[in-house]
This record gives structure tokens, C-alpha cells and sequence, in this order.
């Protein structure tokens, strides 16, 4: 009992920050809610933290399958963020990834390995060389990896609509044809009926588990945090710091792909043929950065931020747009960027509280007495 | 001349001091400054073109209300990433995230729709004299924008004021070695502060430019051109001369992708357009491959500054 209550207690002193983070950014989302109109600012807010909770099952489900692919690209960037490295190519990763699953899915005829894994396994592989690309450029000619991952976002948005508009184009809808079922990923509708949740939630905790594994219990786990703890000090060590570069983004990329994938290879989705970004790729930095960098902390905040975008689908009942959900979400990265500070002011104003309401209490004890 | 002459005028392009903005960032050790200040001040400087008072006139102080909200905008930044003492990145992040959002939310509350269309009328045709000039008539006086001499009259400044002024040297001193310059009294958390927020002004005139001469409406995106700029800044070695030698690069290679069909021998290879779209991409990452070995980075760079690491 004793020994729950303090595992309890450490894992609230871990994410006290992102806590005191989530309510900044509620609460500013709130004031910016009430400027612009007083009166439906509660009940969005109230409709905005419920998120997929207002539409019962059907909408958890769909929370759900909207937060694996997001946990899987916060996954990618916690991952490259661990080594030290910052991959800001996760769109681009996951837009390769689900190109090429799509692509499977669309074009391979079913054989007895089922289709849906096998898509799934090669966007996981497109997306790790696309990842590779970056890691190799550092490791090799020391270009800065944001850079070129950014470069590799864009190059992948235009080449995904080459792509499609010469292999799977559907005209009608001017975006990638339907896949075929047997690539669609398993379906949970026995639990979660009306909705589009699948496997894919199941399949993200899993790789969870894994790479907290992976970078708690191995030694390239160790070997990759080393680098990204203190890069000449792992170098001075022994330890093979370009390779780990490598091997970091390709699993980085290879991350982003599978939640490229797992987006969709779903009934009814359909990749554009026109230039976009995929937005799930740029909340991957968010959960990373929400998750303060750790596989399980990328989990909840996935959760949490799907929830939020769940959430502000159902809030189109108020007037505001569900751009709102991004201001939020930008405050709370930012109130965990500076929570060092928030921390200390909280720290510094509570005593000062505390010494008004002592001095307080002195002065009424001298008047009764 | 005729296509050529066009490809090298590229008009929109090189024209914004966006591309300088990194600069003076950069000299004193901040990473990513924000690409996205460009739509704020993109948002606001529409307010400023729809009155109208003869476009060069609005141009210009468009610029002017655009550079004030980028410098106010990345006031938020530099307070967090200097004085705070954040990770640069997670709050330049958070801030990339911000801009775009807000653009968005407050252009349908206040009209209904995301797309913002305005007239554009800042092209200058022609300068009478000038452009009678052979070659360079037809390069720098003909299809121009005023921003363009203006980017180049704040290179100059820019210039001026790194390599002759006192601030200037101190703003390279904190970039290098600020440990060594604090020793010698300069407040390196006020020149920090200062240099982000002069980056963000810039940046803000080069979000004005952008929105001004590159189309007709504002739709909340800046096609990510504030990280060209980083990619232009690193292919520049962090020198002013040489960054303006890359945006001109960029430039043209931007334009060729867009003005495909003005060059006769791939005008008839339409189906190829995504590729010519890639080309400033893949050569920006080839020629960083090369470029970055011996890059010439300020020593503190991206670090935080904290007084007891001497």
C-alpha cells in the first residue's frame, strides 16, 4: 500500500509541469474564448475538455483512432529528441509511410500473409528511409538535421502527389483510390461500435512498451541517451556516436511511417492529391515535447491530444473554430518550455501567501487577546 | 534576354529581408527564430493595405506596422529563451504553432473565411530613366518591387552595423564567447534580447513582403520560407554578403519551379512540375553536404548563457 501511494506520488512530482502546463493553456484558451464571445465560452470549454467523451462510445472510439498515428509520430520525435536530435521530418516520414502502405494496399492482390501487415511493415520501412536520409547527411557531412528534415517534408509532399497521380489516382476524387479490405487494419467495433477505432491503439501501446524497453533496458538505449546527454563524452567513451545518429533516425522515421500507415489503412480514407503537410506529423512534436520526451509520456499526451482535437470537432456548435485547440496546445508547449520558471514563481508566490495569511492570523490573535 | 532576363529578375523572391533576418539572430546565439511572426504581421499589415493611400505608400508602411508586431511577437520568445532560460526550440515550437492558428481564428471570426483577398498593386512597371540601361535596366528597373531596394538598403545597414558600431561587436562577442564578453561588462541578457527582437522585426517586414508580392490573397501560410531562411542562413556561412549571393540562388531556383513553361526545352514536360518543385529542396540539402564540414557557426550558438558555467 505504502509503496503504491509513493509511485503515485513520484509520478505526480514527474508530471507536475505538464499539469500545471495543460491548465495555462486551458485556462488562456478560455480568456481568448471569452473576448471573442463571453457567452459560449464555458460550455466550449467544458465541450473542448470533455473532447471525444461527448459522443459515448462511438467518440472515444474515434479519440482512439485518431491518437494512435499521433502517439506513434510523438514516439518518433520523443525517440530522436532522447539522442539528442530534433526530427522535424516526421511529416514528411509519415506522409511516405502512408503513401507507400496505401500504395500496397490499392495495388497487391491478397495472398495468404494478411494484406494489412504487410502494408503496414512497408510504410513502416519507407518512412525509416526517410528518416535515414538526415541521419546519414549528419553523421557523414555534419548538416544540420533540422534543416534537412524540413527540406525532406517538402520533397515528400511533392512526390506523394506525383506519385498518386500516376499509380493510384482516383479522378473522381481527385486523391489516392480506396484500398482494398484486406488491407484495412482490424476494426474494433465489437467494443467500440458506430466508430472507426482499430488496432492500431493496441499496436501503438505496444511499441510504447517497446521503446521505453529499448532505451531503458539495452545497451543501445543507453548508448543512444549517452549521446544525446552528452555527445563528445559518449565520443571519448567509445562509443560509436555517428553510427548512433543513423540508427536513431532511421527508427525515428521508421515510427513516423508506421503512424502514416495506421492513419490510413482505413475504410473510407484517402490521401489528396494536392500539396499538404500532414498535420499529425507536426503534433508528433507536440506529444513529444508534452510527454517531456518519454515513450509513455508521448502516450498520455497522444491521448490527451487527440482527445482535444475530438473535442473540437464536437465544439463547431459554438462559433469558434477548431483552430482554437492549436492556440491551446501552443501555450501548453510553451508553459512546459518555461515551467522551470513557473515552478519557482508559484514556489516564491505560495510563501509570500503563506506569510500574509500567518501574519493575518498573528494580528487576530492579538485582537482577541 | 527575354525568358532568361525574367528568370534572373525573380523578383519576389530575393526581395525580402527575411533572408536577413537570421543573421543578426544568429551572430549572437539563438537557433530557430520564427518563421511564423511572417503571418501575424501578414494578418495585421491587411488591415493596413485595405485602406488605401497609393500602393508604394502602403507598401511601405505596411513594412513598417509588419515589423512591429514580428519584433513584438518574438518579444515573447526572447523573454522565455533569454532571461528565462527555456529550450529555444520548444518555445520557438510553440510560438510556429501559435501564429498560424491565431491567423486563422481571428480572419473567420472577423470575416467569415481563412482566405483574405486583397488588391495587389505594389509592382513598380518601369523607372523611366533606368530601365533604359542595357541588362541591368532590364534586371533591377523593370517588374520590381520598392522592397527590393529596401532589402538590399538594410543589407547594407546590416553590414554597417555588425562589422562598425559597438553594438555590432558586442553582438558578435556574445555569439562567440560570452563568458569572455560579460567579463568585459556587457550585459549579454540585454543584447540577446535585443538581437531576437530585431530579427523578429525583420522577419515580420519579410512576411509583409511575401504576402504583398507573391499573391493576391493571404491565406495563412508562409509555404515555409522562414526555414528556407535558416537553410539559406547555413548555406551563408552566417556572412551577410554571402547570404545574399544564396537567397539569390534560392530565388531563382524557386522561380524556375514556378515559371516552368517561360523555358522552352521543359515546357513540354508538364508532368514533371512536382520534380521542378523539388529542386530547391534537394539542392539546398545537397549543398549543405558540402557546405557544412567547415561551417562557421557562432561558438554559442543555440546555448542557454548561464552566468556561473565561466
Amino acid at each position: 500500500m505504502h509503496k503504491i501511494k509513493k509511485s503515485l506520488n513520484n509520478f505526480y512530482q514527474l508530471a507536475k509541469p505538464s499539469l500545471i502546463a495543460v491548465a495555462i493553456g486551458l485556462l488562456s484558451g478560455l480568456v481568448i474564448m471569452f473576448i471573442f464571445s463571453p457567452i459560449d465560452a464555458f460550455p466550449a470549454l467544458f465541450t473542448l475538455i470533455l473532447g471525444g467523451f461527448n459522443g459515448g462510445i462511438s467518440g472515444i472510439g474515434d479519440m482512439l483512432y485518431s491518437a494512435a498515428p499521433i502517439i506513434f509520430t510523438g514516439l518518433s520525435v520523443a525517440f530522436a529528441f532522447k539522442t539528442g536530435l530534433f526530427n522535424i521530418g516526421a511529416p514528411g516520414q509519415m506522409m511516405v509511410g502512408a503513401y507507400v502502405a496505401v500504395h500496397i494496399g490499392v495495388l497487391a492482390s491478397p495472398g495468404a500473409f494478411p494484406l494489412w501487415i504487410l502494408a503496414l511493415l512497408a510504410g513502416a520501412l519507407a518512412g525509416a528511409i526517410w528518416g535515414l536520409i538526415p541521419g546519414l547527411l549528419k553523421a557523414v557531412a555534419n548538416v544540420n538535421e533540422v534543416v534537412t528534415s524540413i527540406m525532406m517534408n517538402y520533397i515528400a509532399g511533392y512526390l506523394v502527389i506525383y506519385l498518386i497521380n500516376t499509380y493510384i489516382l482516383s479522378l473522381g476524387d481527385s486523391a489516392s483510390r480506396v484500398i482494398k479490405n484486406a488491407a484495412r487494419i482490424p476494426q474494433l467495433s465489437s467494443i467500440f461500435p458506430g466508430s472507426s477505432a482499430n488496432i492500431g491503439i493496441i499496436i501503438a501501446f505496444g511499441f510504447v512498451i517497446l521503446i521505453h524497453m529499448i532505451l531503458h533496458k539495452t545497451i543501445l538505449g543507453f548508448q543512444l541517451r549517452a549521446s544525446g546527454f552528452s555527445f563528445d563524452g559518449s565520443k571519448y567513451a567509445g562509443m560509436n556516436t555517428k553510427t548512433n545518429i543513423v540508427i536513431a533516425m532511421t527508427i525515428s522515421g521508421l515510427l513516423a511511417g508506421i503512424a502514416g500507415a495506421t492513419a490510413f489503412l482505413v475504410a473510407g480514407k484517402q490521401i489528396p492529391a494536392r500539396f499538404n503537410i500532414f498535420t499529425e506529423g507536426f503534433d508528433g512534436i507536440s506529444v513529444a515535447l508534452l510527454g517531456l520526451g518519454e515513450p509513455i509520456g508521448a502516450l498520455f499526451a497522444g491521448l490527451f491530444l487527440s482527445n482535444l482535437r475530438e473535442g473540437g470537432f464536437y465544439m463547431q456548435l459554438y462559433p469558434f473554430v477548431p483552430e482554437i485547440i492549436d492556440m491551446v496546445i501552443s501555450v501548453i508547449i510553451y508553459a512546459t518550455a518555461i515551467s522551470v520558471a513557473i515552478q519557482l514563481l508559484i514556489k516564491k508566490y505560495g510563501e509570500r501567501f503563506k506569510a500574509w495569511r500567518k501574519s493575518k492570523n498573528e494580528q487576530k490573535g492579538e485582537a482577541q487577546s | 534576354m527575354g525568358a532568361l532576363t525574367y528568370f534572373i529578375l525573380i523578383h519576389y523572391e530575393i526581395k525580402s529581408p527575411e533572408y536577413i533576418k537570421n543573421l543578426v539572430t544568429s551572430k549572437q546565439g539563438k537557433y530557430i527564430s520564427l518563421a511564423v511572426i511572417l503571418l501575424l504581421t501578414a494578418l495585421v499589415s491587411y488591415l493596413g493595405i485595405s485602406l488605401k493611400v497609393g500602393p508604394q505608400f502602403t507598401l511601405l508602411y505596411g513594412m513598417i506596422i509588419g515589423g512591429l508586431i514580428g519584433g513584438l511577437y518574438s518579444m515573447i520568445h526572447a523573454y522565455a529563451a533569454v532571461y528565462l532560460k527555456a529550450n529555444q526550440i520548444i518555445s520557438a515550437t510553440a510560438l510556429n504553432l501559435f501564429a498560424p492558428a491565431f491567423a486563422i481564428f481571428t480572419a473567420r471570426f472577423i470575416q467569415g473565411g481563412q482566405q483574405i483577398i486583397f488588391n495587389s498593386q505594389f509592382m513598380i512597371r518601369e523607372f523611366p530613366i533606368l530601365s533604359d540601361i542595357p541588362v541591368l535596366g532590364d534586371l533591377l528597373f523593370k517588374r520590381t518591387y520598392l522592397s527590393f531596394y529596401f532589402a538590399i538598403g538594410l543589407l547594407l545597414i546590416i553590414l554597417l552595423i555588425i562589422n562598425k558600431t559597438k553594438f555590432g561587436l558586442r553582438l558578435k562577442a556574445c555569439g562567440e564567447n560570452p563568458h569572455a564578453a560579460d567579463s568585459l561588462g556587457i550585459d549579454i541578457y540585454k543584447t540577446r534580447f535585443i538581437a531576437v527582437v530585431l530579427s523578429g522585426v525583420f522577419a515580420g517586414m519579410g512576411g509583409v513582403i511575401f504576402v504583398a508580392t507573391t499573391s493576391a490573397e493571404f491565406s495563412a501560410t508562409v509555404d515555409g520560407f522562414g526555414f528556407l531562411a535558416i537553410a539559406v542562413l547555413i548555406f551563408g556561412n552566417w556572412k551577410p554578403t554571402r547570404i545574399l549571393l544564396a537567397a539569390l540562388f534560392f530565388g531563382f531556383m524557386r522561380t524556375l519551379a514556378a515559371k516552368y513553361s517561360l523555358v522552352p526545352i521543359i515546357k513540354d514536360h508538364g508532368e514533371f512540375v512536382q520534380f521542378y518543385n523539388m529542386i530547391p529542396y534537394i539542392t539546398t540539402i545537397i549543398i549543405l553536404a558540402f557546405f557544412s564540414k567547415n561551417s562557421k557557426a557562432p561558438k554559442a550558438l543555440g546555448e542557454i548563457y548561464d552566468k556561473g558555467k565561466r
